[in-house]
């Protein structure tokens, strides 16, 4: 049981160096989650994870519904795709993601009428209820299996297949599962929203995840801007061992590796995973979809994605199928208003920019940011002062103006001196540095520098 | 279960005429409010005590010096800037920061050619050749300094800074360190007693003096108190790295104070500290950023380093003042420091790939 009364008298635990962007999530925070009406047409991609892609399972003009599967995943790091929607699958074609990459996908097309949709829908992805009790029937390798054939995979944005993560090692074993509800970024408030209205499934979840692993803790880790998520979880939490941790807010607490050392004080090894220093780490999303996975025995097929921004009409947040496109979610909203000038696929400090809204909404999506010419107005580059602002806020504690250094010379070996490969890429160097240089898209440079 | 229509097909992706004004970049998309330009700032309006205990002092010289640093150092650097064909770069404020910082390390008594020779060996020497801002290796307002410092020997040294018929009472006094330098000479040859010694000296130069400025010295040095205030500005700023001034008191106030217990010097730590131009040097001048190491633990160290050096020149050389001697022998040291102090990255380095 948790006990926030005393945990508020302690300093809040939080991680050496980072920044504290404005958060502006008041835009979107108070916004309950609406159902999108179901639109004409979506497109699964058959790569939407980290690992391999799947192989199309349905040919063209095949009728599907609500949670069949329409790629299937052979490896093991793979997860299988379901249809979003009932329909007709149109004839398999390419799409572009997010991050640029061009895959296959399968469209498809809506049926006249669909069989869940509206309250109904959140009812049956989020809804009813969810019992904590009676969970040690499940056996860990049963709910990994569950996770796989659900398609389970990592809904932060890391979209790494989630039964890999459950996989046992007997060299490597678990002692705490954590679930990040941080939701650090700026802007984004899908996982807020989760939490005040689904806590209940993110319990049930994560003491699943539990099982999964092998683990005996498990702790669910959120900043303090939540105050009123940290209350419901912590009610959701009543009676069962599930343990709540409160950051200090600060960007970016939600990054795993942050997020172990301010929960436990542990360091994850260069290069190494959570799971070198017996931790495994889920999201609050993935921790809900897993409870509906073994539960209800239902695929991921749907999730929250926030629409937010100072340039977009109305922020809301939405639970949308995989697949419909950036467009319709923002048409939803509204539109884009005049000053609009970016349109980011996540949070503003880590997300990709589109220039083209026909692009497919994937597991890992978490929200849309479309920010404002003022707010992405850069200053002119200059020269590096070597102020050391970019080597104070470097949550990995690199120097990233060498590294900026080494890209631009082509200096590999400076690049590996300074640890390169090390960085997670959060733009905590470029959001502070004085001079405008961007620092970020240069150490990526650097990176493949070293490879 | 309810069953509802799907919505008609509306025009994909509406309102595609702002998308063309849309501009794809890398992320992070959010930057903070700061700039170059406005550390400078924030550095100006840090000198501005002492600027105003030098004017209240030294009058019309103070004025006249500092004022004639900062316009040569501004037309150097655009002269600079218009050879090597490049935009100007006079609007960042640097060349602004180096001309004051080089006028308040002058003496009083230093005639106009010092300061313009000064100024353009500051931003000649110092800056462009190296490339500009954010290429020297060394303080450009010390470079400048070290270069009239030896080549008008007599201009610039102890007795220049001595006038007496001056009006202004102060400019009839010795500055402290040169005072305490003369009678540590006569100390060593027997010439006058110990105790004597030191009891003129605590009268001559109490601690209050030096915390006000009351005491005569280069422009900018003398009052303690104005110095801390634009010195704890520039710190709570994050302007100037706290580690730097942190790690020069640590070492004079170490070495200073053994010293005076070894009678080498007369003045104790304290005394040190407030006299001369350490804390002038330690918040303005070690801290330029450029010239100063990138990581927490290279600025400590080279603090201490600069420590070290101003207090074996203040003891042991002819100079009863050291500081410029002393940072830029430490900035010659950076590139070394830095390639020392490489932090750890969290986690530990990754495994070598093999």
């Amino acid at each position: 049981m948790s006990t926030i009364a005393e945990r508020s008298r302690r300093k809040r635990a939080t991680f050496a160096r980072g920044v504290h962007p404005a958060e502006h999530k008041q835009l979107s925070a108070e916004a309950p989650v609406d159902v999108l009406p179901t639109p004409p047409e979506v497109r699964i991609a058959l790569q939407q994870h980290l690992g391999a892609p799947c192989k199309a399972a349905v040919k063209a003009k095949a009728e599907v519904a609500i949670g069949d599967v329409v790629g299937e995943a052979d490896a093991f790091v793979s997860a299988p795709v379901h249809a979003s929607i009932d329909g007709t699958v149109v004839r398999p074609a390419t799409t572009t993601l997010p991050n640029g990459r061009h895959v296959a996908c399968i469209p498809i097309r809506a049926a006249e009428t669909q069989t869940l949709a509206g309250r109904a829908l959140w009812d049956d992805v989020y809804g009813g209820g969810w019992p904590q009790d009676g969970l040690d029937q499940y056996e860990a390798e049963a709910i990994a299996a569950a996770a796989r054939s659900a398609g389970l995979v990592g809904m932060g944005g890391a979209a790494f297949p989630t039964h890999v993560k459950f996989a046992q090692n007997p060299e490597k074993p678990i002692d705490t599962l954590l679930v990040n509800g941080c939701e650090c970024e700026p802007y984004l408030t899908a996982d807020y929203r989760l939490m005040l209205e689904a806590p209940k499934a993110i319990v049930t979840g994560a003491l699943l995840a539990r099982r999964a692993v092998g683990a005996s803790d498990v702790l669910i880790g959120i900043e303090d801007n939540k105050p009123q998520a940290v209350e419901t979880l912590q009610q959701a939490a009543e009676g069962t061992d599930v343990r709540l941790e409160v950051f200090k807010t600060k960007y970016p607490q939600g990054g795993e590796k942050q997020l172990l050392w301010a929960a436990l004080g542990r360091e994850v090894p260069g290069g190494g995973l959570p799971l070198d220093v017996g931790v495994v780490v889920v999201n609050v999303a993935t921790a809900a979809a897993l409870a509906r996975a073994v539960l209800r025995g239902k695929p991921m097929t749907h999730r929250i994605v926030s629409v937010s921004g100072a340039g977009v009409q109305q922020p809301k947040n939405l639970l949308v199928p995989i697949g419909v496109s950036y467009g319709e979610l923002i048409d939803y909203c509204g539109g884009l208003r005049p000053d609009a000038a970016r349109v980011v696929a996540g949070g503003p400090m880590m997300g990709f920019t589109l220039g083209n809204l026909d692009v497919p909404v994937t597991k890992g999506t978490s929200g849309i940011t479309v920010l404002t010419q003022a707010e992405v107005q850069r200053r002119a580059e200059t020269t590096c002062v070597r102020c050391g602002r970019c080597v104070d806020t470097c949550p990995m504690r690199l120097v990233p103006t060498r590294l900026a250094l080494a890209a631009r010379a082509n200096n590999v070996g400076l690049a590996r001196r300074y640890h390169a490969a090390a960085c997670m890429e959060c733009g905590c160097c470029a959001y502070v540095c004085p001079a405008g240089l961007p620092l970020v898209q240069l150490i990526r440079l650097a990176k493949v520098m070293v490879q | 279960m309810s069953q509802s229509k799907p919505p008609e097909p509306a025009e994909p992706n509406a309102s595609p005429a702002i998308l063309d004004a849309v501009r794809v970049a890398p992320s992070p998309h959010l930057s903070d409010v700061l700039t170059t330009r406005r550390m400078m700032v924030d550095v100006i309006i840090a000198l501005v005590p002492a600027i105003a205990v030098a004017v209240w002092i030294f009058r019309w010289y103070a004025v006249v010096q500092v004022g004639l640093c900062v316009l040569v150092c501004l037309a150097t650097e655009a002269a600079f800037c218009l050879m090597r064909r490049k935009p100007t770069s006079v609007g960042d404020y640097s060349a602004v920061v180096t001309g004051l910082i080089l006028g308040l390390s002058l003496p009083w008594s230093a005639p106009w050619y010092i300061a313009v020779i000064g100024s353009v060996a500051a931003i000649g020497l110092g800056k462009a050749v190296f490339g500009g801002l954010g290429c020297n290796l060394f303080n450009p307002a010390m470079v400048g300094r070290a270069f009239v410092m030896l080549s008008f020997a007599r201009e610039l040294g102890a007795s220049a800074y001595v006038d007496a018929q001056s009006k202004l009472e102060i400019l009839t006094q010795a500055t402290p360190l040169s005072l305490a330098k003369q009678f540590a000479a006569q100390l060593a040859e027997g010439k006058v007693d110990a105790e004597l010694v030191r009891a003129q000296l605590q009268s001559a130069e109490s601690i209050w003096n030096l915390l006000a400025g009351w005491v005569n010295g280069s422009l900018g040095e003398t009052s303690a108190v104005a110095l801390l205030i634009g010195g704890l500005y520039l710190c709570c700023r994050r302007v100037a790295a706290w580690q730097i001034p942190v790690g020069i008191f640590a070492a004079v106030l170490l070495f200073a104070e053994l010293g005076y217990w070894t009678n080498v010097t007369l003045l104790n730590s304290l005394h040190h500290m407030a006299a001369g131009s350490l804390l002038f040097g330690a918040f303005f001048i070690a801290t330029d950023p450029v010239s100063s190491p990138l990581t927490g633990m290279g600025r400590f160290i080279f603090g201490l380093g600069i420590g070290l050096a101003v207090v074996v020149i203040r003891l042991f050389s002819g100079y009863p003042e050291g500081f410029m001697f002393a940072v830029l022998l430490m900035n010659a040291t950076v590139p070394l420091i830095n390639r020392w102090t490489i932090p750890r990255p969290f986690g530990g380095p990754l495994p070598q790939r093999g």
